[in-house]
């Protein structure tokens, strides 16, 4: 569910992503890109909001992050272009976002086969020892070339 | 209003809670454009597409957060109305599968609770374009009921 840009810095970068709609729309950016590693960040924003009264950030906005993030960190590893789609993605909550804050995800692509990558990640403000959601993730790979061999 | 006035003033009068009004205090459901369908006790949200919930420009397909984020939204709607409550349950995980890709059109999702527990719900949802039989994603997850002040 995710494209990568073409050009993709090895090192701390910041830059929003662009050609995603939903990422622009979030004000996504990417902050890192390693080899199977991705740190993404979504700034704090009044629309994103899940319930005015505590002004927590929505579960579905850390949803964005991490599927991004995830696909990022596996196209980092295979270093290919190609479409990849999220097969499944779990999230656990583990607490409230705190208002105000922007929200980080790193993303992991740590074990990769021919069709197949696997991701894990957490979503945080600042302290990675102190996370706001964790993801796995599994990843199809090449979607689009399967899609031409067999119609 | 906010969600949890919504909440409080149907659960202070024995009533479901108007999910249209809860929707639309809710700044992120706004944000995705859900809407809610309810005939009798039968609830379906409906995201109508639009181009800000694209995450492949290419296919186009929606965002798989955006996917997720409705059928989260679903399972909770469905949870405060049959669990009632003064408060907005919390998910406690999600798992997502991803069936086939988000085309292009609208999007309809309903949720079942599997288990209703003291504190926890067991709760799946699905979702689907054209046809219902061909569904795009599923949800099962867990809230937690906040506890009775």
């Amino acid at each position: 569910m995710t494209d990568t840009p073409d050009a993709m810095p090895q090192h701390r970068a910041g830059f929003v992503i662009a050609g995603v709609p939903h990422a622009e729309g979030l004000a996504m950016s990417i902050l890192e890109i390693g080899d199977g590693t991705a740190l993404t960040m979504i700034p704090y924003a009044d629309h994103l909001v899940g319930d005015p009264e505590t002004r927590v950030i929505h579960g579905g906005v850390v949803t964005s992050l991490l599927d991004n993030a995830c696909g990022i960190a596996v196209s980092s590893k295979t270093k290919s272009f190609g479409s990849i789609a999220t097969l499944d993605l779990r999230i656990d909550y583990m607490r409230p976002a705190t208002p105000d804050l922007a929200i980080q995800a790193f993303c992991e692509c740590y074990r990769v086969t021919r069709s197949i990558a696997f991701v894990r990640g957490i979503a945080f403000h600042t302290d990675r020892n102190d996370p706001i959601a964790a993801c796995t993730a599994a990843f199809m790979l090449n979607t689009s070339d399967s899609r031409k061999a067999k119609p | 209003m906010s969600p949890g006035e919504i909440l409080k003033a149907a659960s202070a009068t024995g009533t479901k809670p108007d999910l249209v009004a809860l929707l639309a205090a809710i700044p992120y459901a706004r944000y995705l454009g859900i809407r809610v369908d309810r005939k009798g006790t039968e609830i379906t949200t409906v995201l109508p597409f639009a181009r800000h919930l694209i995450g492949n420009p290419v296919l186009p397909a929606l965002h798989g957060g955006v996917v997720g984020g409705f059928l989260e939204t679903t399972a909770m709607l469905q949870a405060i109305f049959e669990a009632g409550g003064a408060e907005m349950p919390r998910p406690v995980d999600i798992n997502i599968d991803y069936l086939r890709s988000g085309r292009p059109v609208e999007t309809y999702a309903r949720a079942v609770i599997t288990k209703q527990g003291r504190r926890i719900i067991n709760i799946h949802a699905l979702a689907w374009q054209e046809e219902h039989d061909r569904p795009i994603a599923t949800l099962r997850g867990h809230l937690l009921i906040p506890e009775m002040s």
